[in-house]
């Protein structure tokens, strides 16, 4: 039998708050164009502050819409089934399934009413398993322009990483005039700098909250993370956004001075790499009956987060805003925005190349304090599983011990969580782990 | 030995055909990955180019490597690999293009000793004025290792005969194409297939030799057999030679197709530029797209559409390495391309091995109701 450890625990203080952001943020794009507002989509890593040029707008992310929409079966089942009557196939995108099932069925999910209409879709590749040809369909179907940069540059791959940059920042310099020509808008550079600090400023934030995360005990659990990612992931070129990370993190460090734990029985520490299963996210809170505690995943350290691996240290600290590293010019003009953007994305760990993803791994693994990686084989994304049985076969040989199960981080379908959960006992139990008793 | 059986030799010993030009020849082997890889550059190189292929026969070796829902032709690549039947490649590379590959890639680079294995960064928004300066760059780099590695540099006299090579390579099996065009084809699908997949394998130089004796037998080739329905074949890679052979003993001829080891890979040539590499980059860029690094449907739809056009077909097959997510993007757009303009469509989903039996019975039906239409 497990002993138990007792913390003092608490709900967080702004929590409420948060929520409110985020429901905020999807309930403008209802309302958007009623205010004047521009309405975007694109995918949750494209630097959206710079929209900021055009005046005011909402930006949709369809990842984070997706998963909300797969967080919730009743609505996520029938959203994917129509998608699949459209001839699509059932193991594409996850997160693209269920938004496009929602536009197909012209149920937006956050109010149940009609669909948003975009204005255009303007995003970055990001994800080269296709969330170009994602927002292809959707400017094919609604008959918006669409707009895309190929951004993903791989710092540690051959060749000339300077060309590389000089192509990203010449795209996004070219999506600006294609931005006024269909908006007919005049793109303010002034203001798009000014969101754009923001936008790096949350990112560092948010990466910055995570790492508080590696204080034993751990102040915020992984599903309340989750909760509360949406500001950095859709607000983040906001003030607003700012001012909620910024009371979140000292939040976190009054809770971690006062040794306030997510969890107040934790015994073990787990983490991730990839998003979890949403339609399962009850698997966290059933394991906090072993005195399982999750304290963050890499991905979302990283996508809209951001901080700086000393690799030669083996450490994680918090980032800068690029104005403030050595030798980063400050931004003046639209010229100096897109190259600024465009070398932030080739150094951001986000582009990490394979190899060098590894060692972030073990980094991590061993500032959040952790005892074991939690893997999942993702039937929903292809980029973020391809190299997992690498990944894993590397944290074994480091000593970390890892367990793997395989489902969809966006189709309930594709989940068995009463193996799932049979799995984890298991390897829980070979830890030396077990469901406490009082 | 008539051509068609040298191109058939070709591909059921490929590695020994490889290993003996590499012995004849004293000069290196490099393996390239999906059909965005510059030939031309590897080839002016000194090296011989050959395509990575899987062998269709069932296997685990990849299980520890790629997770199941990688595509099966990427994971079946990678077999051979692991299963060291690609001992004597002396390089890989493969241009940034799909995800699958990739994993194949990355694998490849971390557990099969292969002493080059260079990644193309190969832009992906094709419609960008940016794509072309940048890779030329890539090619710049590309070039530099390809010296650093065999010892020998590339001129432009090397490029030149390289791109004229490979430009020769293409318009000639252009020609063998239009034989296609005819009522009843003097080739059959199968063979077209041997024969693009055969200059994959194969030193251009070589290639082409056989091609113009190819050109010479054909207006006088009869085959006995009837043509039977005319179909086209259109979706990812496809090499299973097998399948289509069984496909063409049920009363139809493949006399198109539209995938990377058939008119995909070979349909555009290098359009000559003063700078070389520049004009090997805008081909790339320009050539008939790959959904996996185009979000455009329109261009490869058109294209496939006029070839099923010119190539007066009475059906298509389109066809996807189960799991591809580019090709499952623009497979409803094509159907409904097809349905549009009339042509009749069956979809089939592939993998390492297929189910040979359920896949005859439903081309049987399919071609059933073709014929009951021509009627």
């Amino acid at each position: 039998m497990t002993v138990k450890t007792k913390y003092k625990t608490k709900p967080l203080d702004c929590w409420q708050w948060g929520k409110e952001l985020r429901l905020e943020a999807y309930r403008d794009l209802t309302s958007g164009h009623e205010q004047g507002k521009i309405l975007v989509l694109g995918c949750a890593a494209t630097p959206y502050g710079m929209l900021a040029g055009l005046g005011d707008f909402v930006f949709l992310a369809g990842e984070p819409y997706g998963a909300s929409v797969a967080a919730d079966p009743p609505v996520s089942i029938p959203a994917m089934e129509c998608y699949e009557a459209k001839g699509y196939a059932r193991d594409m995108c996850g997160y693209m399934r269920n938004f496009l099932g929602t536009m197909f069925l012209d149920k937006y999910y956050f109010t149940g009413g009609p669909f948003p209409k975009f204005d255009f879709a303007w995003s970055v590749r990001h994800c080269p398993a296709g969330h170009p040809k994602w927002h292809q369909i959707v400017s094919e179907y609604q008959g918006i322009p669409m707009y895309y940069v190929d951004d993903e540059t791989m710092l540690s791959s051959d060749g000339s990483q300077e060309a590389r940059i000089e192509y990203v920042a010449g795209q996004y310099l070219d999506s600006i005039e294609w931005m006024e020509k269909v908006t007919k808008r005049k793109f303010d550079d002034g203001k798009a700098i000014e969101a754009m600090r923001n936008y790096f400023y949350n990112e560092a934030l948010w990466g910055e909250i995570n790492l508080l995360n590696g204080s034993i005990p751990a102040p915020i659990d992984i599903k309340s993370m989750f909760a509360l990612m949406p500001i950095s992931m859709l607000r983040r070129h906001e003030k607003v956004a700012t001012q909620f990370l910024e009371a979140l993190r000292d939040e976190l460090k009054d809770r971690i001075a006062n040794q306030i734990a997510a969890v107040p029985n934790e015994h073990y520490r787990m983490c991730m790499l990839t998003p979890p299963p949403w339609s399962f996210l009850k698997v966290f809170r059933y394991l906090e009956n072993f005195g399982v505690v999750f304290v963050g995943t890499y991905v979302y350290l990283i996508n809209s987060g951001e901080v700086k691996f000393l690799y030669d240290q083996g450490k994680v600290i918090p980032a800068t805003v690029p104005e403030k590293r050595p030798g980063w010019k400050q931004m003046k003009n639209r010229e100096d925005l897109c190259r600024t953007v465009a070398r932030w994305r080739a150094e951001h760990p986000f582009q990490s190349h394979l190899d060098t993803r590894k060692k972030e791994y073990v980094i991590m693994f061993k500032h959040w304090k952790a005892n074991a990686y939690l893997l999942l084989i993702n039937r929903g994304c292809i980029p973020m599983t391809t190299s997992m049985y690498d990944f894993q076969r590397d944290l074994n040989k480091q000593g970390i011990p890892t367990s793997m199960f395989e489902g969809n981080f966006a189709d309930c379908r594709d989940i068995d969580e009463t193996g799932v959960l049979d799995r984890l006992e298991t390897f829980l139990e070979g830890q030396g782990i077990h469901k406490i008793t009082d | 030995m008539a051509v068609i059986e040298q191109f058939q030799e070709v591909l059921a010993k490929r590695h020994q055909y490889a290993k003996d030009w590499k012995a004849k020849h004293n000069r290196k082997v490099i393996g390239w990955l999906c059909s965005y890889a510059p030939v031309e550059i590897m080839y002016a190189s000194g090296m011989l180019p050959v395509r990575i292929l899987g062998s269709h026969e069932v296997q685990d070796v990849t299980d520890r490597y790629l997770f199941p829902t990688v595509c099966p032709f990427s994971r079946d690549a990678l077999a051979q690999g692991l299963k060291g039947r690609y001992d004597y490649l002396d390089g890989i590379t493969m241009a940034r293009t799909c995800s699958h590959v990739q994993g194949t890639f990355d694998n490849w680079k971390n557990y099969i000793p292969t002493p080059l294995k260079y990644y193309i960064w190969m832009p992906n928004h094709l419609q960008s004025p940016r794509a072309k300066p940048l890779l030329v760059q890539e090619y710049k780099s590309f070039v530099q290792a390809l010296e650093k590695f065999t010892g020998k540099k590339i001129t432009d006299q090397d490029l030149d005969k390289a791109i004229e090579l490979y430009n020769i390579n293409r318009k000639l099996m252009k020609q063998v194409y239009e034989f296609r065009k005819q009522e009843e084809p003097p080739i059959t699908g199968t063979e077209c297939m041997e024969m693009v997949v055969a200059s994959q394998l194969m030193d251009v130089a070589e290639h082409n030799k056989l091609l113009e004796q190819l050109l010479k037998e054909l207006p006088h080739r009869k085959l006995e057999r009837n043509a039977g329905v005319r179909l086209m074949m259109v979706g990812s890679e496809m090499d299973d030679i097998v399948f289509v052979k069984m496909m063409e003993t049920l009363n139809c001829t493949v006399v198109i197709d539209e995938h990377c080891t058939g008119s995909r890979y070979f349909w555009d040539e290098v359009k000559p530029e003063k700078d070389r590499l520049a004009a090997i980059a805008a081909r790339y860029i320009e050539r008939w797209p790959c959904p996996a690094v185009s979000a455009d449907f329109e261009t490869r739809g058109n294209r496939v559409l006029k070839h099923a056009k010119d190539w007066n077909v009475q059906g298509v097959l389109v066809y996807q390495q189960k799991f591809c997510d580019p090709h499952e993007f623009d497979i409803p757009w094509l159907l409904k391309n097809f349905k549009d303009n009339n042509i009749p469509t069956l979809v089939l989903e592939f993998d390492v091995t297929i189910p040979f039996g359920q896949f005859r019975t439903r081309i049987e039906a399919f071609l059933e109701m073709l014929e009951l239409e021509l009627v």
